[in-house]
């Protein structure tokens, strides 16, 4: 059974980022309802649940790429519907696609991404980016040349664009897919930095990560079909 | 507009090094109306006039060729959902592939139009009313195009949709660009015909990067 909307979350202090009674609908089908959350500075979020179960679309939900159907979502209290440009400066997402573009080599890509953050010196911060991948020795190397691991350790070099003050929220899908066992330690080790300096991480994964006193949320726990069997093994019992 | 200037830049790197794009569209515009004398035969009253109806209406599809990719590409490798995402916005990064679209395929076609004008006859004091025209027409096409290749994008054959989509549109700004043309050529003012083309062309320029962003929207989400 489900548990019920617990009013001491919504109001816990130093809760930067809340989803309140969420509902995702996707075309006609009902992805999850009434899902909850609450994450503080510095904190983790694990998410997990099967195929399906709607782990993207929370996360597409998250980027604000896609608008809850019911509920909403809350930073700092105040609704994100409100203010999405600011939302949009303080997030970092990464999907499943790696936006490596082929014609442009490994540091271009970069350099693109770190120009529209508005921060000054984009080159300068593309190759410290690069060296925290250790990706560094084929920063010149256009994007088609690039192994399906390699793309997105360019994609993942993103996250270390900004600092954590400037993009606490990072919204990782999948990040851990194609990447070798070294990068997905330093992904690890790269996502507890961001925390220690009070960033916050939302990620799905199938895989074994490292993500020390993270919370994990159930998704699958909150979809219309769990109802469904739910109800179903009621009434067997009622029967 | 720093923004805007960014991606302009990541546009036109991209535009650069794939190639072939602005090298095509001119062709085919070369090619197009290459075929007019062929088909019509080499009369020069008949081919100086219907010179001015014949370019212009191989700059529309010429400028039509590239434009389902306009998006596409963006979309398929998943840098649309991050340019959504940046800071700018959908509306800077609007502005910044239309401008890039025109740079790329409707600049070229203007410096290769007096080569094409002097091939099909046109007399001389068509010319300058045609650059003209096609200034103000080529950054239409390609605000009016960008409209209908955002609304196409992610659409199963938005290929051939778009055309359909789009050159109905076109309609209006070829028939002034073609009556300036034509005005000139009998000694009458082109201005009036162009005034109108630069008054749609203020219109589009305003509203294109706004519908275009919508139309984005609904296609990521």
């Amino acid at each position: 059974m489900r548990a019920a909307p617990s009013p001491t979350a919504a109001a816990s202090p130093g809760a930067l980022l809340e989803a309140r009674a969420l509902t995702c609908l996707r075309g006609a089908r009902l992805v999850f309802t009434q899902l909850e959350f609450s994450l503080a500075a510095g904190g983790a979020l694990l998410l997990v649940g099967h195929n399906g179960s709607g782990k993207s679309s929370l996360l597409r939900l998250l980027a604000g790429l896609s608008r809850p159907f019911a509920g909403g979502l809350f930073w700092q209290n105040s609704p994100i519907a409100e203010d999405m440009e600011a939302h949009r400066a303080r997030l970092r997402y990464a999907g499943h696609q790696d936006a490596v573009k082929p014609a442009l080599t490994a540091l271009e890509n970069l350099c693109v991404w770190a120009g529209l953050d508005g921060l000054p010196d984009a080159t300068g911060r593309a190759q410290a980016a690069l060296a925290q991948v250790e990706l560094s020795h084929i920063a010149d190397m256009p994007g088609r040349y690039l192994s399906a691991g390699q793309k997105k350790r360019v994609n993942l070099a993103r996250l270390a664009l900004a600092p954590a003050a400037h993009a606490p929220l990072w919204l990782l899908d999948e990040p851990a897919t194609a990447l070798d066992r070294d990068s997905v330690a330093r992904l690890a080790a790269l996502m507890a930095r961001h925390r220690g300096d009070g960033g916050m991480v939302v990620l799905s994964t199938h895989s074994a990560i490292d993500l020390p006193g993270a919370q994990v949320l159930d998704v699958s726990r909150f979809s219309a079909d769990a109802d469904d069997a739910d109800d179903e093994a009621a009434d067997g019992e009622a029967a | 507009m720093k923004a805007i200037w960014h991606l302009l830049r990541r546009e036109l790197r991209l535009a650069l090094r794939q190639g072939a794009d602005a090298a095509m569209a001119v062709l085919f515009f070369v090619l197009c109306v290459v075929m007019f004398p062929f088909g019509i035969g080499p009369e020069p009253g008949i081919l100086a006039r219907i010179a001015p109806g014949v370019i212009l209406v191989a700059a529309l599809l010429a400028s039509l060729l590239s434009l389902d990719r306009l998006f596409q590409a963006d979309h398929e490798d998943g840098s649309l959902e991050l340019l959504a995402l940046s800071p700018p916005g959908l509306e800077a990064v609007a502005v910044a592939k239309l401008a890039a679209h025109w740079l790329v395929t409707g600049l070229p076609l203007i410096l290769a139009s007096p080569l094409l004008a002097l091939f099909l006859n046109l007399p001389a004091e068509g010319f300058p009313i045609l650059l003209l025209a096609l200034a103000i027409t080529t950054p239409l096409l390609s605000l009016i195009g960008g409209v209908g290749a955002a609304l196409t994008l992610g659409a199963r054959r938005g290929g051939v949709l778009l055309p359909l989509l789009v050159m109905p549109l076109y309609i209006p700004a070829l028939i002034f660009a073609a009556a300036a043309i034509d005005a000139a050529l009998m000694g009458h003012s082109a201005r009036p015909h162009l005034l109108l083309l630069g008054g749609l062309l203020a219109g589009a320029a305003t509203l294109a990067p706004f519908a275009v962003a919508a139309a984005l929207r609904t296609a990521l989400d």
